[in-house]
């Protein structure tokens, strides 16, 4: 246990704020490191499903079978813009959506590099812990919820609320965003390669957003914060590795961090103060 | 979790009917209780179409439509009748679908409908669920092909239609609070609203101090109400619903139709989902794209509007 802590780099490493998360991982309890529902798979074993008729149940254990028989590479045809399709994907996969999804398509996923021929509905990759999604049109509200992790790219224009409440991962969106962008986002960065609605940023706790066009106006304790050398190369090589063709040059864009006025993560709660002075 | 769709097609008359519960059933999942529609066929050169109710279709178990004697709802029409008479309409077609809705097409002096419409509402339980040249509002218990087979529609000749699936949250389940409303007194102008609207019985009390009538309590009422409230002090419609983002309270989404127009606008938070598909001969939307897809089976382009957005579509 004592010799663990020390090599520990991850989660416990970090320095957060509060009192509670630190405690929210234990890397000696194995089931944290073990997946259900995780198979080895061979890239170059492919197969297709034709989601035609077919609803989203019914595909997502078709996915969870093909797994199973160690195919790596799956098309999906005809998708038919249904709801929840693909969720809860725990593996290294390449999945391919000939076509749009509807409403929270990709949530909770983990490990999957995912390419989707056509747009998504509301709260795609919800949840998504690792891994690429890839979207060759436009994305609806919520895009990116509660992100953890991974790389989230939509090539057209996002919805409102884009990486409301992520806690990590990149949220990558080509042409513009919709109002409330990077609300009560916690950690991670989004970049939006084009303009942002109202009230962006707002309320964040921490976190960065790149916007190479102009947002239309910030929220409540988000602020304009400084660039970097570093920061702009990084979003050169993002920009690019995503084949967004992005007018605007990594150096022009502007950087929106929270301001912190809103951080009282320490402050006890007022029953507990309640408590302590007695 | 309410459900709304429009479709419009651009200078050709088609089957609006179908394509309208093809979309409306695509997204029965929002609001299974009622569905509505409110359909523009050819408009007629000359008179008005009516649709009007002379009973309450309710979810309870002894709704009036159940208790009423088939005799009285027969009585009440008579005395629409004799109404119309009296105000020198007169009647060239009639037909019901069911025992307590009925369509007439009919003839009147003016354009102007307003003292006719009130005085047909003082029959009692009788509601005017629209008059117009080319509008058809049908709306009842049930999805929406049970509504669409029950009434009729699915050979509805026509170019553009809105409609609305319900999920009761503010008011009843029963007719009168179901979607569209028509614009009274207003001909040809019907709304189908997602959302709520918090300072709904303020601007309510404004409107009736105005002449206005209500004949629900459901908050969406208010838009076409509202609509119509501009519309008539010479407002065209897009201005209105521009107007109505900044007076109207709330989180909404909501889908205007006139005689040769579509409009939709969404609140200032984005709250509530809309998919737009556009096309140089036809421009859907709705909720979800579920439902466009219902239509359109091949792989189409859609993007969700922006907050505070309002479009406007012509025939």
């Amino acid at each position: 246990m004592a010799g663990l802590e020390k090599k520990v780099t991850a989660f416990q490493d970090e320095n957060l704020s509060g009192r509670s998360q630190k405690l929210f991982f234990e890397v000696t309890e194995e089931e944290n490191f073990t997946y259900y529902g995780n198979h080895d798979v061979d890239f170059n074993k492919r197969t297709s499903i034709d989601c035609e008729g077919m609803d989203a149940k019914e595909l997502n254990q078709k996915i969870k079978d093909a797994l199973k028989k160690g195919y790596g590479s799956i098309v999906i045809k005809n998708p038919g813009a249904k709801h929840s399709l693909g969720v809860g994907i725990l593996n290294k996969l390449n999945l391919i959506f000939e076509g749009s999804l509807g409403y929270f398509g990709l949530g909770c996923i983990d490990g999957p590099t995912v390419r989707i021929n056509g747009r998504v509905g509301w709260s795609c990759a919800e949840n998504m812990m690792s891994g690429k999604v890839v979207i060759e049109n436009n994305a609806g509200s919520c895009f990116g919820a509660a992100l953890r992790g991974g790389d989230l790219i939509v090539k057209g224009d996002a919805g409102a609320r884009t990486g409301i409440d992520m806690k990590g991962g990149t949220i990558l969106v080509g042409g513009n965003a919709g109002a409330y962008t990077g609300f009560m986002m916690q950690r991670g960065r989004i970049i939006v390669c084009g303009n942002v609605s109202a009230n962006m940023g707002d309320s964040m706790y921490d976190g960065i957003i790149f916007v190479g066009g102009e947002p239309k106006s910030l929220g409540t304790d988000c602020i304009e914060g400084e660039m970097s050398d570093h920061e702009i190369k990084w979003l050169e090589q993002k920009i690019k590795n995503a084949e967004i063709n992005c007018k605007v040059p990594a150096s022009k864009f502007k950087k929106y961090v929270a301001g912190r006025m809103l951080w009282n993560y320490d402050n006890l709660e007022p029953a507990e103060k309640k408590g302590i002075l007695g | 979790m309410c459900g709304i769709a429009g479709v419009i097609n651009r200078k050709k008359t088609v089957n609006v009917g179908e394509q309208m519960r093809l979309m409306l059933q695509g997204i029965k999942h929002r609001g299974p209780d009622s569905t509505g529609y409110a359909m523009y066929g050819t408009p007629l050169k000359t008179g008005f179409i009516m649709r009007f109710k002379v009973s309450e279709n309710s979810a309870e178990k002894n709704g009036s439509s159940k208790s009423e004697d088939p005799s009285v709802l027969l009585d009440r029409k008579k005395q629409v009748d004799a109404i119309m008479k009296k105000h020198g309409a007169k009647i060239l077609k009639q037909s019901s679908s069911t025992p307590y809705a009925f369509r007439y097409e009919f003839t009147y002096k003016s354009d102007d409908l307003e003292a006719l419409a009130k005085d047909i509402e003082t029959v009692q339980n009788t509601e005017i669920l629209s008059i117009g040249k080319g509008l058809e509002l049908i709306k009842d218990l049930g999805d929406a092909t049970k509504v669409a087979d029950q009434y009729g529609l699915n050979k509805f000749m026509g170019t553009h239609g809105i409609g609305h699936t319900r999920m009761a949250t503010e008011s009843d389940v029963d007719i009168k609070s179901a979607h569209p409303y028509w614009a009274f007194p207003y001909q040809d102008v019907a709304v189908v609203h997602n959302g709520q609207l918090t300072n709904y019985w303020g601007n309510r009390r404004i409107l009736e101090r105005n002449g206005y009538r209500f004949n629900s309590n459901c908050d969406s009422e208010i838009i076409a109400v509202y609509i119509a409230d501009k519309m008539s002090k010479g407002i065209d419609l897009e201005k209105a619903m521009n107007d109505s983002l900044d007076e109207l309270d709330g989180v909404f989404t909501y889908i205007v139709s006139t005689k040769n127009q579509l409009g939709m606008a969404k609140d200032h938070m984005a709250a509530k989902p809309m998919v737009i598909y556009e096309s140089k001969d036809i421009v859907a939307c709705a909720s979800e794209e579920v439902a466009i897809r219902n239509i359109f089976p091949h792989e189409i382009i859609t993007y969700d509007p922006y907050e505070a957005e309002v479009k406007v579509w012509q025939v």
